[in-house]
């Protein structure tokens, strides 16, 4: 288990011993960190392709179907069917478009979501860098994905991926909020922003000290990367595919690759910030943190095969008007209880103790705010249908 | 320190020559035959009427400009969640004066009507 464990630093030992006996130290440096961005590379496409393959297996279980089956054993051929065919097939570039901005946006788009993997600890000692910023860096990476996207969606010159654009920017730069939000008080209780010290702080997972902070932190992410239920940047049924309806080939494929990372890099984030990273029993570090990873990426699956798509307004009232207070009370009472007892010097068991009914009392207020605007909610909900009906019979 | 942020421009390098590098090869492999109406603007089968790049909805500008101010007193937040543990009793009055800073901040967004979508 010890040489498991291992494994991968023993690897990246042997390849500096190699290169060490012709090159300068500088040299050996700069070939070893090449070859873990590489290999860094490797594992987003890869990841990429297991998730397409695992997205549609699992959503064709939900929906009573067998999912993909016939090329290859469980179909696991399937992604490599649909690479080839992305690369052979016709690129279409519409003559109204911006032939700049539309041929950088899938460009643009890929390098932000990749970029993510650097600051993630797979093992103990096993991240490409352990920057002492990592979560701030991590936030700073993702904001720049709308970039991307706006500028397919403004480059296509097209109805349909503008309002698919517009949309994506409004709801990134909204759930940002909350998400950001929502891990100040992990980062309050571990006191450092690098992603291997918040692993190693969780002698208690955090997501036991911070419940309420792993939801929001959960659903933020999930409208960050735009997945259904959030996925109305994309929404097939009224704008088509948003913003990359006039993209084709493997064009298309980036804005997918780019996706499909996202929501390994976020389950990843989730996983290191709440469940213990790669902290675990017995198996090895890395088996723990791809276990954990996993589990996060079938959630986020279940979501999109279980709940159907929300309304743009709904969408935004749900950023701002509950998402936002409960992450600002969520920290209030995790700054409270952190005052009282030192999570620092206190042992695992008192503060589990004294987070966990700081967490339960915030719960009961959110209950009895909701219970006490229902009335108030169910007045302005009928408000919009019946605006709604009246403009559908003009 | 400066090793890890090395290791960062060249991560950047390389995943910035992925989409650069799968673009190249499709461009050599894939047929070019355009046409005028494969070309056309895709809109439901129809000839695209009026024009696209029409004026944004006011609501995205008020969105942008409140995510800015959230934003920015965030990123404030960080380096106060750090040192929490370490400053005692001045870090929690210091968190109530923030956070109410940002609550009014969002209650005057929220009475002016501003976070409506309409």
């Amino acid at each position: 288990m010890q040489f498991l464990d291992n494994l991968f630093l023993n690897i990246s030992q042997v390849i500096r011993n190699l290169v060490g006996g012709f090159l300068p130290d500088w040299g050996v440096e700069v070939v070893m960190m090449t070859v873990a961005a590489a290999v860094l590379v490797v594992i987003a496409v890869v990841t990429m392709m297991f998730l397409t393959w695992m997205e549609r297996k699992v959503v064709g279980r939900i929906q009573d179907r067998l999912g993909p089956n016939r090329v290859g054993p469980f179909g696991l051929m399937q992604p490599i069917a649909d690479m080839v065919k992305m690369f052979i097939k016709e690129d279409i570039t519409p003559r109204e478009a911006n032939r700049w901005v539309y041929n950088l946006g899938p460009i643009v788009v890929v390098p932000p979501a990749i970029l993510a993997l650097a600051v993630i600890p797979f093992g103990r000692g096993l991240s490409g860098a352990d920057l002492s910023i990592g979560w701030l860096y991590l936030a700073a990476v993702a904001s720049t994905s709308v970039i991307g996207i706006f500028m397919a969606g403004w480059g296509s010159r097209n109805k349909y991926a503008l309002l698919g654009a517009m949309r994506a920017a409004a709801q990134i730069v909204s759930y940002e909020i909350p998400q950001v939000l929502s891990v100040v008080g992990v980062i309050l209780i571990a006191g450092s922003l690098s992603m291997q010290r918040i692993v190693e702080a969780q002698n208690v997972w955090f997501v036991f000290l911070q419940p309420v902070a792993f939801i929001i932190f959960l659903i933020a992410s999930v409208a960050e990367i735009e997945r259904s239920p959030f996925d109305l940047p994309e929404a097939e049924s009224e704008i088509i595919a948003g913003y990359h309806t006039e993209y084709s080939g493997l064009k298309f494929g980036m804005f997918f690759l780019a996706e499909y990372i996202s929501t390994f890099a976020v389950s990843a984030i989730g996983a290191t910030m709440f469940l213990g990273g790669w902290r675990g029993p017995v198996l090895p570090g890395w088996i723990w943190f791809l276990a954990k990873t996993y589990l996060l990426v079938f959630v986020v699956l279940w979501l999109r095969g279980t709940l159907p798509r929300i309304r743009v307004d709904q969408l935004m009232n749900f950023a701002w008007k509950v998402l936002v207070p409960l992450a600002l009370a969520n920290l209030l009472v995790a700054g409270l209880i952190a005052a009282i007892i030192n999570p620092a010097e206190t042992p695992g068991f008192w503060t589990f103790i004294g987070f966990l009914l700081g967490n339960l009392l915030l719960i009961a207020a959110v209950v009895m705010v909701g219970v006490l605007r229902a009335p108030e909610m169910e007045a302005s909900e009928a408000a919009v249908v019946g605006a709604k009906g009246a403009l559908a019979g003009q | 320190m400066l090793r890890d942020y090395a290791f960062i421009l060249i991560f950047s390098a390389i995943a910035l020559s992925v989409p650069i590098l799968g673009l190249s090869i499709a461009w050599l492999l894939r047929p070019k035959k355009p046409g005028k109406i494969k070309n056309a603007t895709y809109e439901c089968g129809l000839e695209t009427f009026g024009e696209t790049w029409v004026q944004f909805k006011v609501q995205y500008y008020i969105y942008a400009l409140i995510f800015v101010i959230f934003d920015i007193e965030t990123v404030f937040l960080y380096p106060w969640a750090v040192a929490y543990n370490k400053l005692g009793l001045f870090a929690l009055v210091e968190m109530f004066i923030f956070i109410a800073i940002l609550v009014v901040g969002l209650l005057y967004a929220w009475r002016t009507d501003a976070l409506e979508w309409v």
